[in-house]
């Protein structure tokens, strides 16, 4: 399958049609005409709302997959910008809204979001390993009791409600098909972002910064410099998607950006997988089917200890999430092709 | 081969995406959506909720005009984001055209929020008792045959400065819509009466040091009014008995539950003799009640007096299948005479007769209590009077009501 990472050198000569890669021209097709057959429900519910997990998951990816820095506060920069479009806009909560159009309000939040971020990578980048676990899951719970009982800007537990996402071009951008198509292109443009930066030579030395740091400062690199431009790239996209959820949402509170919803974006990367950037969007959207789905099947009482077998599942029988099944599935499926072959 | 691989990608990423449930209800069920916490800190509430409106399906043997009644659950964890995607995934995905729900007072408002973009789907609220839920900016297709948290208050007020003689009470209370709510529902009939209020103190939910909060209540209190549930309330009483407070207690109406009750140690002591009210009373000896009781201990799991959340889930629930029996279990109209049918209902509770006011929100009797040691040893919540038919603004008259402004943490006050 050519979603994986296809090998530099002979890319020059290829066409576009190549180096774009025919699973990822499938997959887009299957994704653009998916609305032809989803319901309303499936549209949003399920396709929405796993396109913006995938993306907060995806700016996991970018920190713990390149970068080696695994980060539990990627829903709270999410919310950050979420709480940001609350503010500059417009909300029926009677606090603050400054009615910013969102032209003016979406660059700011996402400018927040990524601000924060880099503060956050800033100080989480001089610890390493589980250290850096504990220090965003320490910044995210602050963040959430913070927002939880300051209400000159939060506004406290309850939050803010009565968001809408914008009506421009003659579309309102929440109606399922456009806020579908909206989610799929912005997931689409950080997708795509991540994977070119990944090959560009901010993405190759921040590799090698995972691989040996001592080495790369030796060679003259500024090794935390490089971390912190990571984590602010990171927060652009967790920045997106959090404006994306709150005008998924129509409201934001501190349950949004709670614990739970950080050890969330944490499960997605990691039953997706972090090797690759398509590994969260798969993630997501299993963590998503299985979350709306399981009490149909177990019922309202056990309908959690579903879904947790499942994930456990899932990483016992491959450590590197559903990409790393693929991974095995794929000799077995060539062997197949061969036996069967002329 | 490569062929092959594609062709399994994109019948994964179908069946995955897809799977277009179109779940229609057959002729002969009618499906009504159930939305109760059944995760998060409120799990054992919202499964006592379930209880309760189980109980009013059995009661007419499952079925309603002629049709088998078929429950669709969906769970929150108490924050009104989960309501909501619970709500949605009920309505636009099971397609139920009738839904019960939810349990506390923000997924309350959230819902209500809801509503108003299914205008073809009628909600009948669970036990959730915001005040503005139903009071400012109503949905026309939400209602509440459960009262809220103000009126669950009525009389409380006026007992305590009248019979007990408290003149300044200092209140504590958790930090959100429902609580706001109570604090309100105490207050306007206590300073009204005369009382003062000189401190409120509001206390995040699952908070576990109250000693800031103990320090911060002003000396020579008559007494302090508590509206904390379950575990936090727990915890404050305890430890507010171990820093040598000794001001009696009010109670709100989840404070002084079978939860807080059973708990053992020197807790007991302090607990006798606090009033409390709410929409239910632990020896109430109507003959309704009593059945009622018998009922609802049928059910797996039940508690030996049955919580405000089965009873609040039960009325609605009850009223739901009343409302349907009325329209011959028909919906096709996008629910328009099921809604009409339920505005004018009218019918006798377990707890006395409820109705509907304009707003669509219920008037119903409320309970005084006073915890009182039962004859077993155990605490429970003894009946002292009940208040008749209160509505939604208190007995005031709506415009003066109205001027008393949206409950807050700053409002009411009379220090």
């Amino acid at each position: 399958m050519s979603l994986t990472i296809p090998t530099d050198g002979a890319a020059t000569e290829k066409n576009w049609l190549e180096k774009v890669g025919a699973g990822h021209i499938v997959l887009a097709v299957v994704l653009v005409l998916y609305p032809l057959v989803a319901s309303d429900f499936f549209l949003t519910q399920i396709g929405g709302y796993s396109l913006i997990f995938g993306m907060l998951g995806l700016s996991l990816m970018l920190l713990a997959g390149y970068g080696g820095m695994v980060s539990l506060a990627q829903i709270t920069v999410g919310g950050i910008a979420a709480y940001a479009i609350a503010i500059l806009g417009n909300n029926n909560s009677n606090v603050l809204g400054f009615g910013w159009p969102w032209w003016l309000a979406v660059p700011f939040a996402i400018l927040a979001a990524a601000l924060a971020s880099a503060l956050i990578g800033w100080i989480s980048v001089r610890t390493e390993g589980i250290y850096t676990i504990m220090i965003t899951l320490a910044i995210a719970t602050a963040t959430y009791y913070f927002a939880q009982q300051n209400y000159a800007i939060f506004n406290g537990h309850s939050g803010y409600a009565g968001i809408r996402a914008p009506a421009f071009w003659g579309v309102s951008w929440r109606d399922p098909k456009p806020f579908y198509y909206l989610c799929l292109g912005l997931a689409v443009l950080s997708y795509a972002a991540v994977l070119y930066g990944s090959r560009s030579t901010f993405g190759m030395t921040l590799q090698a910064i995972r691989d040996n740091p001592r080495r790369m400062r030796a060679l003259g690199y500024h090794v935390t410099a490089h971390k912190v431009f990571a984590w602010l790239l990171a927060g652009l996209i967790a920045g997106l998607a959090g404006v994306l959820l709150v005008w998924f949402n129509g409201r934001v509170s501190p349950g949004t950006i709670g614990v739970d919803a950080a050890i969330d974006v944490l499960i997605i990367a990691v039953i997706g997988g972090l090797r690759h950037p398509i590994g969260p969007f798969l993630g997501a959207l299993v963590v998503v089917l299985m979350q709306t789905f399981a009490i149909d099947i177990v019922g309202a009482e056990r309908f959690n200890t579903l879904i947790g077998l499942v994930f456990l599942v899932i990483v016992f029988v491959s450590p590197d999430g559903i990409l790393g099944l693929w991974g095995r599935i794929k000799p077995h499926l060539a062997q197949e092709s061969l036996r069967s072959g002329p | 081969m490569r062929m092959h691989r594609r062709t399994l990608l994109a019948l994964a990423v179908f069946t995955g995406l897809t799977a277009p449930s179109m779940a229609l209800a057959a002729d002969d069920t009618i499906k009504i959506g159930l939305l109760a916490t059944f995760e998060g800190p409120f799990t054992v509430l919202g499964e006592d909720g379930e209880r309760g409106a189980m109980t009013a399906v059995n009661e007419m043997n499952g079925t309603v005009a002629g049709k088998k009644v078929e429950i669709v659950k969906g769970s929150s964890d108490a924050s009104p984001d989960s309501a909501v995607r619970a709500a949605r995934k009920l309505v636009e995905q099971d397609g139920v055209k009738v839904l019960v729900g939810p349990l506390s007072g923000d997924e309350g408002i959230a819902v209500k929020d809801y509503a108003k973009t299914q205008p073809n789907v009628t909600f009948i609220n669970g036990t959730s008792a915001a005040q503005d839920t139903t009071l400012r900016n109503p949905a026309e297709n939400f209602f509440r045959f459960s009262t809220d948290g103000a009126q669950w208050m009525a009389g409380l007020g006026t007992y305590a400065f009248n019979d007990k003689g408290y003149k300044k009470v200092a209140t504590v209370a958790e930090d959100y819509s429902f609580p706001y709510t109570q604090v309100f529902g105490f207050m306007a009939e206590f300073c009204k009466a005369g009382g003062h209020v000189p401190s409120k103190s509001w206390v995040p939910i699952g908070n576990k040091d109250f000693s800031s909060v103990i320090a911060a209540i002003p000396e020579g209190v008559d007494a302090i009014y508590v509206a904390l549930g379950g575990a936090d309330a727990v915890n404050f009483l305890t430890q507010y008995q171990q820093s040598g407070g000794t001001a009696p207690l009010i109670g709100g109406s989840i404070t002084v539950d079978q939860t807080v009750l059973t708990s053992k140690g020197k807790l007991r002591d302090v607990l006798k003799g606090t009033p409390s009210a709410g929409p239910t009373a632990d020896t109430n000896d109507a003959p309704a009640w009593k059945a009622f009781v018998d009922a609802y201990k049928k059910q797996p799991g039940a508690f030996p007096s049955p919580s405000l959340f089965a009873h609040g889930y039960y009325v609605d629930m009850k009223a739901t299948l009343l409302a349907l029996d009325k329209v011959g279990g028909d919906v096709s109209d996008g629910g328009a005479k099921l809604r009409d049918a339920l505005s004018k209902l009218s019918f006798d509770t377990p707890t006395g007769k409820v109705s509907l006011d304009k707003n669509r929100n219920a008037i119903a009797d409320i309970y005084l209590t006073e915890v009182t040691e039962g004859s077993d040893g155990n605490l429970l919540n003894k009946l002292v009077k009940v208040v008749p038919q209160v509505n939604q603004t208190l007995g005031i008259p709506e415009d003066e009501f109205m001027k008393l402004g949206a409950v807050s943490r700053d409002n009411p006050s009379c220090p």
